[in-house]
């Protein structure tokens, strides 16, 4: 779907982007990593034909950016960090309009409009003004507007920026709604939405990509392969840690204890010890309260390390 | 040609939805009607029916420029100042449908409220004679030195980040080719009839204030309409691509 390769964008003496290579296959969902200023929306912006590049070649289903922009931008949705919206009108007219600028013939129209309404949750608001609209509400007229001519590529800017707690989890749902139908291409802040929605990261720091694969392949490349696993317990013995460590494939044990005289272990492991972990507890007396798998903290840790950022680095 | 009119539609409509194109549309229809009372009908009873409707011209003339700077300044940049551009340069659209639909919205509007100005040639009639041809020649001068001006407009709109910036800039350009015209009056043969040739006002207008129409004229305005037009087209597309 996407191929791009040697690909690099310069303002003036500032490097945007630098010898980006990577290649996005046809229905995968890939997530775009970066502090602000690595590099991700000169990235996103020229995949959607916004900007030219400096050198380097970017092909979209087999047509290069310079040669033909305008098919490929028939062929995408793109949604900016600043959703393009109209607040004077209505959402159904707005939504109209965009499915008319691209292309799509008036009698199809209504029943774009309407199937992009249903896919983020808008059938309500047809009617509404889109200057009236709550700040969650406004980011889906800007999803709807990129889905609704069903592009073949849809490319994200930090869709779930701005959102509270409750519309994060929405705006996750509605992401993954999309994956089926859209080869999808998101950029964001958010580990956490990152991980559980695409199959693959793209991290970049500075203007170069400094890692791409699954979380499991960049935490390997990084040395960090595994994950943790966290088990709450009540009565365990003095030495539970140490037994916990001499699991096979636990690398690493931590203990702390809670206001409800609980204890939690954070256990890091290179596989999937969850089973041994749990009849260990179990079996050493241990009233075995919670467990479950701690995924975003490793890839919080392997950003970290990628970026060679300590802190203050994405959510 | 569908493009442009999609486009040119939904900026006459935002013309229409907000406050913005009606308080200019007032003001210029108050401000025309104010000197239309105190100047061209004035105090006297024996002008000359042509006299009062060429001095209405005179007058339209102006607040016509100034409107049509008011109106394009938003055309493109308020665009990028919202972020809306995005929309429309991820679209599969030309600059020229863009640059197009968007003077063709501010044209139309323009259109509708001198034309809405003619109840006060028609007060004329009450206590004259009316020529309809002077009329059609002065609206026709009116609609094709707002169309240069909205051009002109629609180029500073797409060089400047913001409304402010664009009206000052659109309002510096058509003033420059206004008082080019006081340079013909010191400067020697040929130069003289180059400025005089390209001011905006001095010798393209009063021959449509007065009732008459040249070719010359209707052709001048056309040239700065389409030139302005062309060169934004190119800033543009040198913007997207920069």
């Amino acid at each position: 779907m996407i191929e791009a390769h040697q690909l690099s964008k310069y303002f003036g003496e500032r490097t945007a982007i630098r010898n980006l290579s990577f290649t996005i296959a046809t229905g995968e969902a890939v997530g775009l990593l970066g502090l602000n200023g690595a590099g991700k929306t000169t990235t996103l912006r020229v995949l959607a034909c916004l900007l030219l590049p400096t050198s380097g070649s970017v092909r979209i289903d087999g047509i290069e950016v310079t040669e033909d922009p305008y098919a490929i931008r028939r062929r995408i949705g793109f949604l900016p960090d600043v959703p393009p919206l109209y607040p004077e009108m209505t959402v159904g007219r707005f939504l109209a309009f965009a499915a008319r600028l691209r292309q799509i013939p008036a009698r199809e129209v209504p029943a774009r409009v309407a199937e992009a309404e249903e896919k983020t949750a808008l059938r309500e608001t047809h009617g509404e003004v889109i200057g009236e609209l709550s700040h969650g509400y406004r980011q889906r007229v800007g999803i709807a507007q990129a889905i609704v001519h069903k592009p073949a590529l849809l490319i994200l800017d930090e869709p779930a920026a701005g959102l509270d707690p409750a519309q994060i989890v929405e705006m996750r749902g509605l992401l993954r709604g999309l994956r089926g139908e859209h080869t999808v291409l998101i950029s964001s802040h958010f580990l956490t939405e990152i991980s559980q929605i695409c199959d693959r990261l793209l991290v970049m720091h500075e203007g170069d990509l400094v890692g791409q694969g699954s979380e499991a392949e960049l935490a390997a490349s990084m040395g960090q392969g595994g994950r943790t696993i966290e088990a709450e317990v009540r009565g365990q013995p003095a030495d539970m840690a140490a037994r916990l460590s001499g699991l096979a494939g636990v690398t690493q044990t931590q203990s702390q204890a809670t206001a409800e005289a609980t204890t939690v272990f954070a256990i890091s492991a290179t596989s999937d010890v969850r089973a041994e972990v749990a009849r260990l507890l179990v079996g050493s007396g241990c009233e075995l309260l919670r467990l479950h798998t701690r995924a975003s903290a490793n890839l919080e840790s392997i950003f970290m390390a990628m970026t060679g950022k300590p802190s203050g680095g994405p959510q | 040609m569908t493009a442009v009119w999609l486009i040119a539609r939904r900026e006459l409509s935002a013309y229409l939805r907000t406050m913005s194109g009606y308080v200019i549309a007032a003001a210029v229809l108050f401000v025309d009607g104010i000197l239309f009372n105190a100047f061209a009908l004035g105090g006297q009873t024996d002008r000359l029916s042509t006299e009062v409707l060429s001095q209405f011209f005179y007058f339209s003339s102006g607040t016509t420029m100034i409107a049509s700077v008011f109106l394009s300044m938003r055309l493109l940049a308020e665009e990028r100042q919202t972020g809306t551009m995005a929309l429309l340069a991820s679209s599969p659209l030309r600059e020229r449908d863009i640059v197009l639909g968007k003077f063709l919205s501010a044209l139309a509007f323009l259109s509708m409220f001198t034309v809405a100005s003619v109840f006060m040639p028609l007060l004329i009639m009450v206590h004259g004679k009316l020529s309809i041809g002077h009329v059609a020649a002065g609206y026709l001068g009116l609609l094709l030195l707002g169309s240069a001006a909205l051009a002109i407009g629609t180029l500073g709109s797409t060089l400047a980040r913001s409304q402010v910036l664009a009206a000052i800039l659109s309002g510096l350009m058509v003033v420059g080719l206004i008082i080019i015209w006081l340079l013909g009056g010191v400067t020697e043969r040929p130069l003289n009839d180059v400025f005089f040739a390209l001011a905006l006002w001095g010798r393209h207008f009063p021959p449509f204030q007065a009732g008459i129409i040249h070719l010359r004229d209707v052709i001048y305005y056309l040239a700065v309409t389409y030139f302005a037009l062309f060169v934004a087209v190119r800033v543009l597309e040198a913007r997207r691509w920069r």
